[in-house]
């Protein structure tokens, strides 16, 4: 298993080598002098050729995409063009928002999604089961960034139940160990920021989440039809088992692996999708941040943040990856 | 009490009947047919992909008749008649059927010139991924070697990234804009076309009709374009179908986003992005421009889900 491990860990190494240059790539791409575009028409010659130095610009490509290489290895992304800041600091700072919400939307997505999948399953043409796939087929359709307006609209506006927008109360104070504020309100048995983080992430966790919830529950439900249909599932019921039983003991360990890589591709997903929901939601992540820097044309935060999301991707895949082979002894590579 | 059994045969028969008409057919029949007459038959028969034929028809309507549906121009401002509710309010009129926005623009009149962008969108980004995907597919399929391996991990480094991250990274370099953002969603959709018809392409050129034309001194091209891709047709058409769904969503999250359409274009998710300040005055804003992208995905998606159910069910 091990040796899988690291097996496994060099070969993504030239993955991430073509996503470190393809990101390099957007800056010297760009029509133009970068430094000029990230500056303004009315820049200085002075503060161009300062820009251009403090970019490398004047250097050949090779050398410049050599010191950025170097760059990502130490974790120095360089600093923001918009803020001064170092781009490591403020990803830092913002990244556990991000994850923060995506682990939510993927808890809530795979436990109802498994959920419905396995009732729509065991109730095979009922109203139930039309019910939830006419839902998972509309929730496969939704536009997040919609749907996340809708939300606000009836749960916010209307009803008046969960916050607009922001990931915390102004008016409380937690202290940040870990940036994830679950895990800091835990931390510190600040109880009053635990509940209010929760509720604030209710709705951007839905907004997120019900794409992958709607692709879960259809390939739980397919899984699972396929695998009551065979012979050991007739045993176990002839064995005298309960139901219960053989649907969660038997059916669904057979079920779990299609299931599981779905789950995977859907972390993925999570995470583009994150951009437009932090967006709606005001939520203070790497992706709203990200979306801020390409407005501003603040080409370092941009690669600082794509590089970042495209790491974790591909670290993402590889673990679901791994996990796969845990489940399922036969897969060999 | 749970009888495996009885459903399965249930089932069996009820699938069989929607696949053959009647159970009571001789098996050399049963065998899919991909004849026309049978395909259309299948798809009459299958319920959820009417539905989605019906929603692009209204789709592709409102899209090619706008200037002659829409009672207003989309980009009129009537600033007396600002946020005006839709019909069916206590304070909406039969003038403005969906209401107005903060401009006072008839908000049907862009939802049905939206549907025209949307269009564009998805026949421009849909031609690039598909050409594009058809180049690089045939050819690392057909070739194999060393440019099947190049041109598939040039690929997989663009499966790497988050379909939307790669998109804004593409605009980032283009600079915002429809145009630019159609480009982005075109190029974002290139590998998923690239690796199915290479899928299909390699398991075409091994067959006997492939060797026929061969021996028969056809060269490559022609066998490539006149007899291997035409037998790849059925699942290059079912993500075709799909894919316009994806480019349709993923153009109105970047016009979203503030990095696609720019106002006072009738774009769909541009006009959710200016109405989301109106969250707490006035629904509609929000409320017909998403349920227009939303219709027209849901639209593509059923289409695609049944064309794949009945042009190749290994597809399923």
């Amino acid at each position: 298993m091990l040796q899988e491990i690291l097996h496994r860990l060099l070969t993504s190494i030239p993955t991430l080598l073509g996503i470190s240059f393809l990101v390099f790539l957007t800056l010297r791409a760009t029509p133009g002098d970068p430094a000029r575009i990230m500056l303004g028409e009315r820049a200085s010659e002075q503060a161009l050729a300062e820009l251009r130095r403090e970019l490398g610009l004047d250097k050949p490509w090779y050398i410049q995409y050599g010191r950025f290489l170097k760059g990502v290895l130490r974790g120095d992304l360089g600093r923001s063009i918009k803020t001064r800041e170092k781009i490591i600091v403020e990803i830092k700072n913002r990244f556990p928002a991000t994850m923060e919400l995506a682990i939510a939307s993927m808890i809530f997505a795979t436990t109802l999604g498994i959920l419905a999948g396995i009732i729509s399953s065991t109730r095979r043409y009922s109203f139930l089961d039309y019910g939830t796939m006419i839902g998972a087929l509309m929730g496969v359709s939704m536009p997040i960034f919609w749907l996340g307006l809708l939300l606000i609209l009836v749960f916010s506006v209307n009803l008046g139940w969960f916050p607009v927008s922001g990931r915390l109360n102004p008016q409380l104070s937690l202290q940040t160990i870990t940036n994830f504020y679950i895990v800091d309100s835990l931390l510190t048995g600040n109880w009053a920021a635990l509940k209010d983080a929760l509720w604030h992430l209710v709705l951007p966790a839905v907004a997120l989440g019900t794409i992958p919830l709607s692709i879960i529950t259809r390939m739980t439900r397919s899984s699972m039809l396929e695998v009551l249909g065979q012979e050991f599932i007739r045993t176990a019921y002839a064995k005298g088992l309960s139901e219960r039983w053989v649907i969660y003991k038997h059916a669904l360990r057979n079920a779990l692996i299609p299931i599981i890589t779905v789950t995977g591709l859907q972390l993925g997903f999570l995470l583009g999708g994150a951009i437009l929901t932090e967006t709606i939601f005001a939520w203070p992540g790497v992706g709203r941040w990200l979306v801020l820097a390409v407005q501003a044309r603040d080409f370092p935060a941009v690669q600082g943040g794509a590089m970042l999301l495209a790491t974790t991707f591909v670290l993402i895949n590889l673990l679901v990856d791994l996990l796969y082979r845990y489940v399922d002894p036969r897969v060999k590579g | 009490m749970w009888t495996p059994e009885l459903k399965d045969e249930k089932e069996k028969r009820r699938r069989e009947k929607e696949w053959y008409g009647s159970t009571e057919v001789p098996l050399i029949l049963r065998y899919p047919s991909t004849s026309p007459r049978k395909t259309w038959y299948r798809f009459k028969k299958n319920k959820a992909a009417l539905a989605g034929g019906i929603l692009l028809l209204l789709f592709l309507t409102s899209a090619l008749l706008a200037p002659y549906l829409a009672p207003y121009d989309p980009l009129a401002q009537d600033l007396y008649g600002r946020l005006k509710p839709p019909v069916w309010d206590l304070k909406g009129s039969w003038e403005h059927p969906l209401g107005t926005d903060d401009f006072g623009r008839d908000i049907l009149s862009r939802i049905l010139y939206g549907a025209r962008i949307s269009f564009q969108v998805g026949l421009v980004s849909v031609g690039i991924s598909l050409g594009f995907g058809i180049i690089f597919g045939t050819l690392s399929g057909y070739y194999s070697g060393a440019l099947d391996h190049l041109i598939m991990r040039f690929m997989d480094l663009l499966l790497a990234f988050p379909g939307i991250l790669l998109a804004i990274l593409i605009v980032a370099v283009l600079g915002p804009g429809l145009f630019n953002a159609m480009i982005a969603i075109g190029i974002v959709g290139i590998p998923e076309y690239a690796r199915i018809v290479r899928a299909s392409v390699l398991v075409e050129r091994h067959r006997e009709y492939v060797q026929a034309a061969r021996s028969l001194g056809a060269r490559d091209l022609r066998i490539l374009l006149l007899t291997i891709l035409p037998n790849c047709f059925a699942p290059i058409l079912v993500k075709t179908t799909l894919g316009f769904a994806t480019a349709i969503v993923e153009a109105a999250g970047l016009s979203f986003l503030g990095l696609g359409a720019q106002p006072p274009t009738p774009e769909w998710g541009a006009m959710l992005n200016q109405a989301r300040i109106l969250i707490l005055r006035a629904w509609w804003v929000i409320t017909f421009p998403g349920l227009a992208i939303f219709l027209s995905t849901l639209g593509f998606n059923l289409l695609g889900d049944g064309l794949r159910d009945v042009l190749d069910p290994r597809l399923k």
